[in-house]
């Protein structure tokens, strides 16, 4: 009896355990599905990654994401300039500076910069981020890549910071014993030995951040500005491939060009920020080699 | 004796810089944090009250409360945790007890982390496409919840195997001495001894669903309904989905009515957050071993 049993949890546990590998294929096979039709018809990939015009619901359609990719990309890149030394300083600090209650705060206060729902941010974004920039920079609207871009570099912080404190406490202590035996000061050791023996990790860590960013919609959809544009500074309103989504999927035809359209943008978003985290794991295996 | 030469001094005082800078940054950092609530909180404060969170809103959300939408955000994030618990308490234990080092255990680890990485709109095309269109459950709480769960399995799974795998390995072997299978094994002393710490993950999960919007906005989420949801297939308002739109469709809407809505919903969330944590803190002083 007890056999039995055992065999039968054997075989629930292992289908919870491929669980995650039928939805990743799930979620691919879903929205190739209803991007297909759109992606064999209408879809010219020379207009499509070439035209900003993106205008799907014009009596002559054209679909020009090329707005919304540099919309996307100069969100994101804005937000890694500041986010990604902050985030790998900060990871520094707590990994090897702080001690104690120090480094048990900062650490609660990263986790909650990491739990605000996109949502508020986007509200913050819109309700006080804005009114601030339009005040501090005497600019007449306040929503761009400036407003997103600074959002998201908080929102991908926790993300980037927790990675890279992984992994650098991932590097044995007798690496540090060692270089202090020989005289280093903390600070040698951590840019001689520290840091050159968690590269790999820190690396990783902000990759998934691009990820996080490239991927987030609310926040990017409220504070952005949300105009099909190519910024030419950092005041500019951009749209980004996420937002325009999340803004035009309700009022689509289920099945239509426009729909369709929709999809393929969701392929797209898919695909690289699969590339983005399979990048990351090759790149954290490369340590566990060694 | 020891007398510090210049290169000592020199070194040392790159090591405080170094330390000072890099506080400066964490500083910066955390900093927003508490701005955010702050301003939250003086904002949204004088919105709060009991005829706030138990009143429907009216007047086209001008006026009224948020009753409708805490009901409904209940509502989504129990059928989300009752979906996606079992799912990824099953994945973790199998990770954790069963799995050998192969590639589909490397592939398994690769799908987590892609499922917890996937843009959330993308999430919401694929619970539109899969859950709403192809199984038919319509724009309702079930088609909601499930895309939610799915989106937030990844967060159960690490969670879990995490605590899971904090369980000494010579307990197992101590149980498998005995004569114990390795089901036995894992419901009467793996799982007991890792119970508190998947409640954890369990708890941060509630916090992540609770404060989503965008897999919820196409397929079950709705502006406004006068009446609550009455089964999985109603739509309904949610907190998040209402922030944002009585943030940006919603037009005349007070501020200060919004400041509330968003305080609610941060202080919801962070109320999870500060539980989650607080437990881990109190098991790892009680941690037998």
């Amino acid at each position: 009896m007890a056999w039995y049993v055992d065999r039968a949890a054997r075989v629930l546990v292992f289908v919870g355990g491929i669980s995650a590998i039928v939805f990743i294929i799930g979620i691919f096979v879903f929205i190739t599905k209803e991007g297909l039709d759109f992606v064999l018809g209408p879809l010219s990939l020379g207009e499509f990654f070439t035209s900003i015009a993106w205008r799907p619901t014009s009596n002559n359609p054209t679909y020009g994401a090329l707005a919304l990719i540099v919309g996307t990309a100069s969100v994101t890149g804005f937000a890694m300039l500041f986010s990604v030394p902050l985030s790998l300083g900060a990871a520094l600090f707590i990994a090897e500076f702080a001690t104690g209650k120090t480094r048990e705060t900062l650490k609660i206060l990263v986790e909650m910069l990491a739990a605000i729902p996109s949502v508020v941010w986007g509200f913050v974004g819109m309700s006080i981020m804005n009114p601030l920039i339009i005040q501090i920079f005497d600019v007449p609207l306040g929503l761009g890549v400036l407003n997103a871009g600074l959002i998201l570099g908080l929102m991908a912080a926790p993300i980037m910071t927790t990675i890279a404190e992984d992994a650098l406490k991932a590097v044995p202590d007798t690496y540090r014993e060692a270089a202090e035996a020989l005289g280093a000061t903390r600070w040698e050791v951590i840019v001689k030995v520290v840091i050159p023996a968690s590269r790999n990790g820190l690396l990783a860590a902000v990759l998934l951040g691009v990820g996080r960013g490239f991927g987030e919609t609310m926040a990017v959809l409220m504070a952005s500005g949300h105009a099909i544009n190519l910024p030419t500074s950092v005041f500019d309103s951009v749209r980004a491939l996420t937002a325009t989504i999340a803004s035009e999927l309700g009022d689509t035809v289920t099945g239509g060009a426009h729909w369709g359209s929709l999809f393929t943008l969701g392929i797209l978003l898919f695909v690289v920020t699969f590339l983005i985290n399979l990048t990351a794991d090759i790149v954290v295996r490369g340590i566990r080699k060694k | 004796m020891f007398t510090a030469t210049p290169l000592n001094r020199r070194s040392y005082r790159n090591q405080s810089l170094a330390k000072a800078v890099f506080f400066l940054m964490t500083v910066v950092l955390v900093i927003p944090v508490l701005l955010i609530v702050g301003t939250l909180v003086v904002k949204g404060a004088p919105a709060i009250s009991w005829e706030f969170l138990f009143t429907a809103p009216t007047d086209n959300m001008t006026a009224g409360g948020i009753f409708p939408a805490l009901v409904g955000t209940i509502w989504l994030v129990v059928v989300a945790l009752l979906a996606s618990v079992p799912v990824g308490v099953a994945a973790a234990l199998y990770l954790s007890e069963y799995a050998p080092d192969n590639l589909l255990t490397r592939t398994i680890n690769l799908a987590i982390i892609n499922l917890a990485g996937v843009p959330s709109i993308v999430h919401a095309l694929f619970g539109f496409g899969a859950f709403v269109l192809f199984f038919r459950m319509g724009q309702s709480i079930l088609a909601a919840s499930l895309t939610l769960a799915v989106m937030t399995l990844p967060v159960v799974i690490v969670a879990t195997r995490e605590s899971l795998q904090a369980v000494p390995q010579a307990f197992r072997e101590a149980c498998w001495n005995m004569g114990a299978t390795r089901w036995q094994t894992i419901r009467k002393v793996v799982l007991p001894n890792s119970i508190s710490g998947i409640l954890t993950g369990v708890i941060l999960e509630v916090s992540r669903t609770a404060g989503e919007t965008a897999p919820i906005m196409f397929t079950g989420a709705t502006a406004f309904v006068a009446f609550l949801p009455e089964g999985v297939l109603d739509q309904t308002m949610a907190m998040s989905y209402h922030l944002y739109y009585i943030a940006t469709q919603a037009t005349n809407v007070p501020e200060e009515l919004t400041f509330g809505v968003a305080l609610v919903l941060i202080a919801i969330v962070l109320m999870m957050n500060a539980v989650s944590i607080g437990f881990r803190v109190y098991l790892r002083g009680l941690k037998k071993w």
